[in-house]
């Protein structure tokens, strides 16, 4: 494990930050025990997908040139999800290509942003944690994280070392969840065909909880199990690494 | 123009996601056609650097095509064929219409081609008198059953046996009624015999081309059946039907995108018969058609080429973003409304029919990115798709609800403060209206989402504000 | 329609930005159409000719063909008369007239009724010869001419091939040298058939079936110079 300092500046999530800000501390955690030092630039909100994936591009390279500002004095970005990482990783350049000055600090930040799982084993060389978790999990590979920046093996690597963990490979892990941002809603049928189909694949694995690197993924196919009555728990793949699985799992509370 | 019901997309979608037949051939889609040209291409180590080459054939010439496509027509008249350059639909179908007259036709086959769609052909020679049959079994299934194709490749896949045989029993009325039709074996006889006597009588053959050499001057067709074969080769007349941007320099060129065709359509090594036809028969051959003529159809192309949907124009119809794509699995073909579905039809569809009509298909889209990830022939489809979203954002073809919403949050979200403040009044009241039970049933302003699924509460605090407090002294 | 040629060729150099092509892009163009350039050849595709003409079996059969290996070309008609027999098939075919097929010593097997010229639909079989055989994809290559007519290839239920080991390639950019040896630079014969195996369909209900419209056999002679039986 590599023993130089780095500063990161973690990069929440909206999500994250509004629905589960455990996973963020889950985050700081991994990264402090990888030899980071991590602060949270407060000016961060979003990413800007939202308005990039709905054709607002003036929004989007408003946000972005924001996001730059604010994380460009660290050493790394690394945000626990495969999609906003994506997006400053893969997009900013190409959204800020009118402007190239702003396109070269793009294309900076770009280079030094990762998300979180990949970060720990690709830059920072971890190759095992001391969390321990009991139980058979299986894992979702999020459409962004796998396809934009090629996160497979890392959390399985990982995962490999939790103690008392045992993982169920999901049967197309690689197919999408449903979610894609404002997908879900502006397509609620369709989307909700597509859950369906994953929550059947994943109760059909026989784990008990199941795990994935993006909270959109996770908030949508934990509602839909949820919904269906399923008992399976639903976390983001750092609150076990972290060994911080003390909170209830998304879409539940302490009382069930 | 063909016409279209894509504006009805979340009508047609909702009728297949209730239709228990199609559900059940979609599924045989998502397994098979994913498992074999996943299986084909792990066997050839070199299939992604022929992806490669091939974008890159691909690319030289869309940037010389006026070059190529004139190479092309000078080559196909060197050999005694004709060129006929049309604009739009309408122009092909006359154009069609006068070579069919030209020999008093009266009955044409028609090898399968995607043009034929677009410019509704069928229709067309059939209100002028001429009877069109389409020989591609899939195709053929279609047209008795009055429907359009709901795949690229396997036109036919909505429809179960019984329904061919019911299909066949309503069409073939000289044969026995009594005759058992209830294995795909008898299915197929009858279809083969059917068929025959029409490639026999037909005076005009119709294909289209999955390359156009310029080398050479010659089509090339790509079928399992040997129906284009047949359409070719027995009538007096023999016409392409081609999009400009079917052409390729050489037959080495077509090599390459030959190698990576059929892996990524159905996990074939090759297709069983790939066809290269260079003008009318020969002075002392024995069979063969009499006149050679190459319909080439613009039809938007042009535009399109100088567009940032260029890349699209790389397409070889191979049929693999829609065999992997979540929304096609979900929904199938029909539900896009015109001819060209799945991802390829979201960004194709639009620019051919406008996007007012086809404004769906691109938002129909979680930009998963599998397409790209199996385009042979590396076309960026969610980019493309995002650019359409662009073009109706700027001009204001979105549902103002969805503007409005978007233009809150990104008002917020370019004002920290603001949206700290936000976030933190959400987190408190979605967690206490998740109540007990850490989950929301219904939403108001979210029906699309709780309609289907729970709400998952939020803890309840913003990460904001505990990161504040914890870095508090 | 010179005009709506013009209107096209317009529309599309001001897709591209600019003016006619200039000379030197011509040239470039000509040059490549000339001395075509070669993409990656798969490693399958470049084997040492005895491990070419098994792979050449071997992708044949696993598309379905049925191949048989005979010594010489004079033991061709026994092959296609064994062929037949055993298939149950009637002693009859049509074969091209090209020599390499027509003049075959047919009196070795005078029970075989042998016809000359193209198919009209009422052939069970036909014989044809090949100008190659590509081993990358167990493919033949089967060119038209007044000697070879396309019907042959199509109409008849059954197909045999005579194929020469001399004549199998590794992958089809020789195959395409081959041709152009044959014909001559940019001279093309009207059809050239690349075939993989029998005619088949899987348009009803994803069922696999041979014979969609085009044969439903594929047999293959090859001719390679040792005997060896295989069925």
């Amino acid at each position: 494990m590599s023993e130089r300092p780095a500063r990161v500046g973690l990069f929440v999530t909206c999500l994250v930050d509004l629905f589960r800000p455990t996973v963020g501390f889950a985050a700081v955690k991994l990264l402090e025990e990888a030899g980071c030092t991590v602060e949270v630039p407060r000016a961060q909100t979003c990413c800007g997908q939202p308005a990039y994936n709905s054709g607002d591009r003036a929004d989007a390279k408003a946000i972005a040139a924001r996001v730059i500002a604010a994380f460009e004095p660290y050493d790394y970005v690394v945000a626990p999800s495969g999609s906003c990482a994506g997006m400053i990783r893969e997009h900013y350049p190409t959204l800020l290509a009118d402007d190239p000055a702003m396109q070269k600090r793009a294309q900076t930040l770009a280079a030094r942003t990762y998300e979180l799982v990949s970060f720990l084993t690709d830059v920072r060389g971890m190759s095992g944690v001391t969390a321990r978790f009991d139980g058979t999990i299986t894992y979702h590979d999020s459409c962004s994280g796998l396809r934009e920046l090629g996160v497979k093996q890392q959390p399985r690597k990982l995962l490999a070392t939790v103690a008392g963990l045992r993982l169920a490979e999901l049967p197309g892990a690689e197919i999408c969840c449903g979610f894609g941002g404002t997908f879900c809603i502006k397509y609620p049928a369709i989307s909700d065909k597509i859950v369906s189909e994953k929550t059947a694949d994943i109760a059909a694995t026989g784990a008990t909880t199941l795990l994935a690197g993006d909270l959109g993924c996770l908030l949508n196919m934990a509602g839909k199990l949820k919904r269906e009555g399923r008992p399976i728990a639903v976390r983001h793949v750092a609150e076990v690494l972290a060994g911080m699985t003390d909170i209830a799992p998304i879409g539940e509370s302490k009382a069930e | 123009m063909q016409h279209a019901s894509s504006r009805r997309f979340k009508e047609n979608a909702r009728r297949a996601l209730d239709d228990a037949q199609l559900q059940r051939a979609l599924g045989h889609v998502k397994k098979n056609f994913v498992e074999r040209r996943a299986a084909a291409a792990a066997r050839l180590p070199e299939f992604e650097a022929l992806r490669d080459r091939a974008r890159d054939i691909k690319n030289h010439v869309l940037e010389n095509l006026d070059v190529y496509l004139e190479r092309f027509e000078a080559k196909v008249v060197a050999n005694g064929g004709q060129v006929h350059w049309c604009a739009d639909a309408e122009a092909a179908r006359q154009t069609i219409l006068r070579i069919c007259r030209s020999v008093n036709a009266k009955l044409v086959t028609r090898g399968k081609t995607m043009i034929g769609e677009e410019i509704a052909l069928n229709d067309f020679l059939e209100a002028n008198a001429i009877t069109p049959i389409e020989t591609d079994l899939g195709e053929y299934i279609i047209q008795l059953r009055h429907e359009p194709p709901s795949h690229l490749i396997a036109p036919a896949i909505h429809v179960n046996k019984e329904q061919v045989a019911e299909t066949f029993r309503a069409a073939h009325t000289d044969l026995d009624p009594k005759r058992p039709l209830t294995e795909p074996p008898a299915l197929l006889a009858e279809a083969r015999a059917k068929l025959r006597s029409r490639f026999l009588a037909a005076d005009v053959g119709i294909t289209g081309a999955n390359f156009l050499v310029a080398e050479t001057g010659s089509s090339i067709i790509v079928t399992n059946e040997g129906n284009g074969d047949l359409t070719q080769t027995l009538p007096k007349i023999h016409i392409v039907l081609a999009s400009l941007e079917k052409v390729v320099p050489t037959l080495e060129d077509a090599a390459t995108i030959l190698r990576v065709l059929a892996r990524s359509a159905t996990g074939q090594e090759m297709s069983v018969y790939t066809t290269v036809s260079t003008g009318p028969r020969r002075a002392d051959d024995l069979d063969g058609p009499e006149q050679y003529h190459v319909v080439l159809l613009d039809n938007g192309r042009s535009r399109m080429l100088g567009s940032e949907f260029r890349e699209a124009l790389r397409c070889i119809r191979c049929g693999a973003c829609l065999n992997h794509c979540p929304i096609y699995h979900a929904v199938g073909g029909h539900a896009y409304g015109w001819v060209y579905s799945g991802p390829i039809g979201a960004v194709l569809t639009p620019s051919l029919i406008g996007v007012e009509e086809a404004g769906h298909l691109p938002n129909a889209s979680t930009f998963c990115g599998r397409c790209e990830s199996v385009c042979p022939m590396r076309i960026p489809l969610p980019k493309m798709m995002r650019h359409w979203r662009e073009r109706e954002f700027e001009r204001h073809l979105s549902p103002p609800a969805a503007r409005w919403a978007l233009r809150l949050w990104a008002f917020a979200a370019k004002r920290p403060a603001l949206y700290r403040l936000g976030a933190s009044i959400a987190a408190r009241l979605l967690k206490l209206r998740g109540g007990q039970s850490g989950r929301i049933a219904s939403l108001p302003l979210a029906g699309g989402w709780t309609a289907h699924r729970d709400m998952p509460a939020p803890e309840g605090r913003s990460f904001q504000q505990l990161w504040a407090e914890r870095s508090r002294p | 329609m010179s005009d709506t040629r013009g209107q096209i060729l317009g529309a599309i150099r001001k897709s591209l930005r600019r003016e006619a092509p200039s000379p030197q892009m011509q040239a470039e163009i000509q040059a490549r159409l000339a001395d075509p350039p070669r993409g990656p050849v798969p490693a399958r595709g470049q084997l040492e000719p005895r491990a070419r003409l098994e792979l050449f079996v071997a992708m044949a059969k696993e598309a379905a063909c049925t191949i048989v290996r005979v010594a010489d070309v004079a033991t061709v008609p026994s092959a296609v008369a064994d062929y037949l027999a055993r298939e149950n098939l009637p002693a009859k075919l049509r074969v091209a007239p090209d020599p390499a097929v027509a003049d075959l010593p047919w009196s070795t097997r005078p029970l075989l009724e042998v016809s000359t010229g193209r198919s009209d639909g009422s052939d069970e079989v036909s014989l044809t010869p090949a100008l190659a055989g590509i081993a990358e994809t167990g493919t033949l290559m089967l060119t038209s001419g007044p000697e070879r007519p396309t019907t042959l290839n199509f109409l008849p239920e059954t197909h045999i091939v005579m194929l020469t080991a001399e004549q199998v390639v590794g992958g089809m950019e020789e195959a395409w040298d081959r041709l152009r040896e044959r014909y001559g630079r940019g001279v093309m014969p009207r059809t050239v058939n690349l075939v993989t195996g029998p005619s088949r369909s899987a348009d009803i209900e994803q069922t696999l079936q041979m014979g969609a419209h085009g044969p439903r056999r594929l047999h293959i002679i090859l001719v390679d110079g040792e005997a060896t039986a295989e069925p």
